[in-house]
């Protein structure tokens, strides 16, 4: 075993207080990760204060995602979280440095939610030449 | 007030290894915002996962990136290694170790030229990859390839380094120790270059931490934080204490990466002289269900991934939250300020890795 | 602080001899045990199609019935896996890099 790893299961509502609390301690943030589970998603928030590694865990609808930003207590987390809104379609109240769509250029929108390639447009027929 | 211009840089640019978009609101020679935007490159790697097997997938983790290409190999084997609970023989630890090793001094000193040809030092970027050049001819020796090893797998590594190989290799590297030697005098002596970077960019010790910076980023600003202090490999059994500066500034984040390169010949030299004989790799037999964080360091930085299995031999979720990712906001926070000719060494100062950060 | 401190290596490098390889009219040194190119000896394949599973692109394709073994070279990342597989040990990588190639075909052995 390298490291002890642990992950606490959060409520969304309680998200800012506990970053507050891992600010106050000197934690920094280490990443915001998605994963699709199904019909569920599972938001990780991992920090880290001397190789000591803390993650907060919660579960959200796949459609209507909605979470609070923390980018107002770390400021970094405005790429994470315009990552996973950019992807996974998750949306993210009170971002401090919103792209609205556009951090990511990708050829279809939220990418990681979609089951299948969309069905290719149907070209109309050319009309007859008499 | 002057009136603002808004400059475009990138993605197309002489000094960017890898395309970026920044856009630099520029007033009067001085930047007064940056607004960054990636996705050139974004490739959806993480969504392979659901069509290549968990095995298979190590060749697509190597490809991440070409200059941290075995690191990220390394990372993913350590990750399902430790959800299925397998434990690597001594010496292929030993063989991981040195060959991460070897992928360090390859990446600093390739960060070293492209830095001396950001700020218009050509013939000091010619130097420091002829030097590159002898490492390469060292990788390709041992594994086959010069920028994708391809040497990991899990449960241990592919190929092994025999004695009289690695007689050889020690002798290159003291050749090549002389020869670094003479680069870094001139990175850290000769006054035109101090006069580009001594007091450019400069990040305090509280910022750092705070905007979430990682790597020699971190490291020249004060914070001793090392991910081989976790001991992975065979950092347990090895004498390594982080290198770290004060100033805060890009002369310091250069310092400490010229630092590192001759602290990497040591641990391989160390390494050399206490890896055991013995078998290579185990076999590996079922699939992983389980979940774990796997943290290693790369040049740039920490790397993070969370590798989730769920008994299919399809892993469920690979993400990689590589080290440039958690650079870039210190990038946008120095960006501020900063006057226009500024701007190149601030973006290599990072050290950025854009194939990473976009996977 | 200390001026024009790259004297002493300019002055070294002037006299010496390039290291750059006056490649094409010298030729490339191969280091051994690099891994180049894909090379199968035909006349001990078994058509197993074991290669042809384990290969990461899909670049092998083997076939039973008619004894052919067909390789598509753009695809070939030379990781080596199909020469760990193989039970006849009929493969193997040589140390030179592929030969140019402008159509997106097949080759067959």
């Amino acid at each position: 075993m390298i490291e002890e790893q642990t992950i606490i299961a959060v409520m969304p509502e309680t998200l800012v207080a506990e970053a507050r609390k891992m600010k106050e301690q000197g934690y920094r943030l280490v990443q915001i990760c998605v994963t699709r589970l199904g019909e569920e998603l599972q938001l990780d928030y991992s920090f880290d204060l001397g190789r000591k590694f803390i993650n907060f865990r919660f579960l959200q609808p796949k459609n209507g995602a909605r979470v609070p930003s923390i980018s107002g207590l770390y400021w970094c987390a405005f790429t994470y979280e315009n990552e996973i809104s950019d992807l996974f379609g998750v949306q993210v109240d009170g971002n401090a440095l919103d792209f609205k769509g556009n951090f990511y250029k990708t050829a279809m929108k939220h990418p990681f939610i979609q089951d299948a390639a969309p069905a290719p447009v149907p070209v109309p027929a050319k009309p007859e030449v008499k | 007030m002057g009136t603002r211009t808004i400059i475009p840089f990138g993605p197309q640019h002489p000094v960017l290894p890898e395309p970026i978009h920044i856009d630099l609101i520029v007033e009067d020679e001085k930047v007064v915002e940056a607004v960054p935007s990636i996705g050139f490159i974004h490739r959806g790697l993480e969504k392979l996962v659901e069509k290549k097997d968990y095995i298979e997938y190590v060749y697509v983790a190597e490809r991440i990136c070409g200059i941290c290409s075995f690191i990220h190999g390394q990372t993913y084997c350590q990750g399902i290694e430790e959800i299925m609970k397998i434990e690597v023989p001594t010496r292929a630890k030993y063989l991981r170790t040195i060959w991460g090793e070897l992928s360090r001094i390859h990446s600093h000193l390739l960060w070293a030229g492209l830095m001396a040809d950001g700020f218009g030092f050509e013939s000091l970027f010619m130097h420091c990859w002829r030097v590159r050049e002898e490492v390469l001819n060292l990788i390709e020796a041992t594994t086959g390839g010069r920028v994708i090893f391809g040497s990991c797998k899990v449960g241990g590594t592919r190929r092994d380094i025999p004695a009289e190989q690695m007689t050889w290799l020690l002798a290159q590297l003291e050749v090549m120790e002389k020869e670094m030697q003479l680069i870094v005098d001139i990175f850290m002596n000769d006054s035109s270059v101090k006069h580009r970077l001594c007091g450019v960019g400069v990040i305090s010790k509280a910022d750092a931490i705070a905007l979430g910076a990682v790597g020699p980023t971190l490291r020249g600003s004060g914070v001793a934080d090392d991910m081989r202090l976790l001991k992975y490999a065979a950092f347990g059994e090895l004498d390594f204490e982080p290198v770290s500066k004060t100033d805060g500034d890009s002369y310091s984040r250069c310092a400490v990466r010229c630092a590192e390169l001759f602290q990497s010949v040591d641990l391989i030299r160390q390494a050399a002289a206490k890896m055991p004989a013995g078998e290579i790799a185990v076999k590996v037999t079922g699939n992983p269900d389980g979940e774990f964080f796997s943290r290693v360091e790369q040049p740039r930085g920490e790397v993070v991934y969370y590798i989730k299995g769920n008994g299919t031999k399809n892993l469920t979720r690979f993400r990689a939250r590589t080290p440039t990712f958690a650079n870039v906001p210190p990038l946008v926070k120095m960006l501020a300020g900063c006057e226009l000719a500024d701007v190149p060494v601030l973006v290599l100062t990072i050290d950025p890795c854009i194939s990473c950060t976009e996977r | 602080m200390a001026f024009f401190q790259m004297k002493k290596m300019i002055l070294a490098w002037t006299f010496r001899t390039p290291v750059t390889t006056k490649y094409p009219f010298e030729p490339r040194k191969i280091c051994p045990g690099s891994r180049g190119r894909l090379d199968i000896k035909i006349s001990d394949c078994i058509f197993c199609t074991l290669c042809a599973k384990r290969c990461p692109t899909q670049a092998l394709d083997v076939d039973r019935e008619n004894k052919k073994w067909h390789i598509d070279r753009l695809r070939c990342i030379s990781c080596g896996y199909c020469v760990e597989v193989c039970p006849k040990k009929c493969l193997h990588l040589t140390g030179d890099h592929g030969i140019p190639t402008v159509t997106k075909d097949m080759e067959t052995f």
